[in-house]
């Protein structure tokens, strides 16, 4: 027997008292279990991020956002734009030092397409209050697929680091009653 | 003290014939690097004390502009600057001194030395004046000063160098036959580690190459999903180098406290290469909601990678108390299940910070990381406060806490002098872990709710709309307030025991250090 500081000397590459091979039998077994559920819940779950992403240009989202704000507009918040978009639609949101814009006004049960970028550095798009989180990064067009499934005034909270303002970056989606409510929720 | 730590203080004695101090390059630059280490904690914990006292809601001390420069210069300071400089520390004293060896190529040291003490004074200027508001991730687009990233990279390079001259000291340990067998197990840990360092500066080197001249103008922007991929490259290995430093530590903590012993050496030894081959994987679980990636590539990545990762501090965490069980019998204390147990030295600041070390690193940073390195549970934890909540689990009152204890070893090894304030060094590692439990506790609460992390107003005062947090966010706030203060007190403490032993300190009797 002999401490972690002294060196071994001879073979040390020897079976392992009983209870440690125990303990790395579960170890393993345990570790084993984690993994196979990694690929089950994916197939399975139905809680993924329905990620569809593609690179953008900057610029180009942004002036997307706004031919769609411009499109749907419905009113103004705080000075930034409401925006009613049609049910099924693609619904864009910029994240932009600091504002989220627009505020959607969106129907429950109802499927859009919605889309995060940012035209300046990294943001954090985090759902209040069901706390959501995606990260927002410039270049990056993240196309999520979603159904708001209950109506409610939800809002939009940056939590990456975005610049002085970071914690002025507040945004809004208000979910009104829609046609059929259906279960769901963020697929 | 027992016979194996006076056989290791003997190493720094003073060679009664020629005159000369054994390891004599190794014993100053292990001093060095603690010291510098400690430097950085003393810049890390007074942030500390600012955003603990401003995330404290009901507080709210600092200014804006204030906390996010100060939570660049803690993150900075403390990940960065007093983990590395205490691993070189250990890298020193795992080679040249474990293996009774020398430090071949003593200028180049002293150099890399000297280049990561100008690299982090450069970063600590530019944090400080507020020239690098960005963050320890300095995710691009946003920009600080370029002598920034310079001192970073001067810092990595030199770090670099002594990870280099640690595998040179194996070599030479070996050649001149200063040591027996093979390598002890905790210098194979650090091997482990160094061998994870080389990987993770290599990622350093390849983003923050291209970020300085992008930064002095002279190419392009990196593209910042590319620049978080390559950046958690580094973020994330250099979080594994820290968990097998630790590992290290805990066996050699083990020994010194206790005469702990290795159950197995090829368990262990396969636990730490497990290490080293699951690293940069692991890398993946910080991108799980971005969206420059797919999700098999999520869930190869995270899956495959950690859980193996994680078999290994499973296994740590097994044969760390085996061994300390096993050397507590073999030193008489053999009555019943748990007599060993209960006389174990529980005023040996060195075994009770190894110990809360071992039980909160594994219980708390353990249990939240594997939890939310899930694809979908990632969703709901993401930038959240569990984040802090679980790094400071792991790295904090984990690796922090461990090298806490061992400091309360080198301090009669290396600098021959005795702890000052005995009474305040038996508390110190459990007001710093019972604080860092109410801390990383609350903090992991607070995030379940949505509470944001690096935020500096959740009330949100000023903004176009407001939110109404939970009402149990206030308190658990308040409770992670209070759990930091009395950390960062423990900090305080741990400093002021550490910087008067060794400045103005009592020196070892000598029976001691030279008892054989
Ligand atoms: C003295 C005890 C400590 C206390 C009270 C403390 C407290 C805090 C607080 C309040 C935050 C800010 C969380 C937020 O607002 O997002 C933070 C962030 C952080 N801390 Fe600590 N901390 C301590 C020690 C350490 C140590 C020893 C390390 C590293 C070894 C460390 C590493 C970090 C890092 C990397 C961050 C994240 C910075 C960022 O988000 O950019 N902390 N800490
Ligand atoms: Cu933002
Ligand atoms: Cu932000």
């Amino acid at each position: 027997m002999h401490t972690g500081i002294v060196s071994p000397k001879g073979v040390w590459w020897v079976k392992a008292p009983k209870a440690e091979r125990i303990w790395v039998m579960i170890a393993f077994a345990w570790c084993m279990v984690l993994f196979a559920m990694m690929p089950l819940w994916h197939y399975r779950g139905g809680q993924n991020p329905s990620g569809i992403r593609h690179k953008v240009d900057p610029e180009a989202y942004e002036a997307r956002t706004l031919e769609f704000v411009e499109q749907y507009r419905v009113g103004e918040e705080s000075g930034i734009a409401v925006v009613a978009p049609p049910p099924g639609s693609d619904i864009y949101m910029l994240g932009k030092m600091w504002q989220w814009i627009p505020v959607l006004k969106l129907q429950a049960g109802v499927s859009y397409t919605l889309h995060l970028s940012s035209s300046d550095v990294n943001h954090g798009f985090n759902l209040f209050p069901p706390n959501i989180n995606f990260q927002v990064v410039p270049g990056y067009d993240y196309a999520l697929r979603i159904t708001p499934n209950e109506p409610g005034d939800y809002k939009v909270v940056c939590n990456e680091f975005c610049g002085i303002g970071h914690h002025l970056m507040l945004g809004r989606i208000i979910v009104e009653e829609g046609p059929v409510v259906a279960a769901g929720g963020i697929q | 003290m027992n016979t194996t730590v006076a056989a290791l203080a003997a190493r720094f004695r003073t060679c009664p014939t020629t005159g000369l101090r054994v390891n004599s390059t190794a014993e100053h630059l292990i001093r060095l690097n603690a010291v510098f280490a400690i430097l950085a904690m003393v810049a890390g914990v007074i942030a500390a004390f600012g955003l603990v006292l401003t995330r404290w809601q009901a507080v709210h001390l600092l200014e804006a502009v204030w906390y996010y420069r100060l939570l660049t210069v803690h993150g900075v300071s403390m990940l960065i600057f007093f983990i590395i400089f205490f691993e070189m520390a250990v890298l020193y004293f795992a080679g040249p001194v474990l293996l009774n060896s020398r430090v071949p190529m003593p200028k180049l040291a002293w150099a890399a030395f000297i280049l990561m003490a100008v690299g982090a004074v450069m970063v600590e200027v530019q944090m400080w004046t507020g020239k690098a508001d960005v963050l320890f991730t300095s995710y691009p687009p946003l920009r600080a000063h370029p002598n920034y990233y310079l001192g970073i990279i001067f810092f990595a390079v030199g770090a670099l160098v002594v990870v280099g001259l640690f595998f040179a000291s194996l070599v030479v340990a070996k050649r001149e036959e200063t040591y027996g067998g093979s390598v002890p197990l905790v210098t194979y840990g650090a091997i482990a580690a160094a061998v994870i360092a080389v990987i993770t500066l290599l990622h350093g080197a390849a983003i923050y190459v291209p970020t300085w001249t992008w930064a002095m103008g002279w190419t392009a922007m990196p593209d910042p999903q590319v620049y978080r991929l390559i950046w958690w490259g580094l973020g994330h290995s250099s979080q594994q180098i820290n968990v097998a430093a630790m590992v290290a530590v805990w066996y050699l903590l083990g020994a010194l406290t206790v005469g702990a012993v290795v159950l197995n050496e090829k368990i262990s030894r396969a636990a730490f290469f497990l290490y080293v081959l699951f690293i940069s994987m692991a890398s993946a679980h910080h991108l799980l909601v971005d969206p420059g990636f797919g999700s098999g590539w999520k869930i190869w990545n995270t899956s495959y990678a950690m859980y193996l990762a994680v078999l290994a501090s499973m296994i740590h965490g097994f044969t760390v108390p085996a061994g300390i069980e096993v050397g507590q019998r073999l030193r008489g204390f053999t009555k019943g299940m748990f007599e060993w147990l209960r006389k174990a030295p529980w005023g040996d600041p060195g075994f009770s910070a190894m110990i809360l070390s071992i039980i909160i690193f594994g219980f708390i940073g353990g249990i939240t990381g594997v939890t939310f390195g899930t694809e979908q549970i990632n969703i709901i934890a993401h930038n959240t406060l569990r984040v802090p909540g679980h790094f400071h689990a792991t790295v904090v009152a984990g690796t922090a806490l461990a090298f806490m204890g061992v400091t309360y070893y080198v301090i009669p090894l290396v600098f021959q002098k005795q702890v000052a304030f005995w009474p305040l060094a038996r508390i110190q590692p459990y007001l710093f872990g019972g604080g860092m439990v109410l801390f990383t506790m609350s903090m992991t609460f607070a995030g379940t709710f949505g509470v944001p992390r690096r935020h500096y107003d959740i009330s949100f005062t000023g903004a176009p709309f407001d939110i109404q947090y939970n009402a149990a966010v206030d308190l658990l706030l308040g409770i992670m307030g209070i759990g930091g203060l009395i950390a960062a007190t423990a900090v305080v403490l741990y400093i002021l025991i550490a910087v008067w032993s060794v400045f103005f300190g009592k020196p070892m009797p000598q029976a001691a250090t030279a008892g054989e």
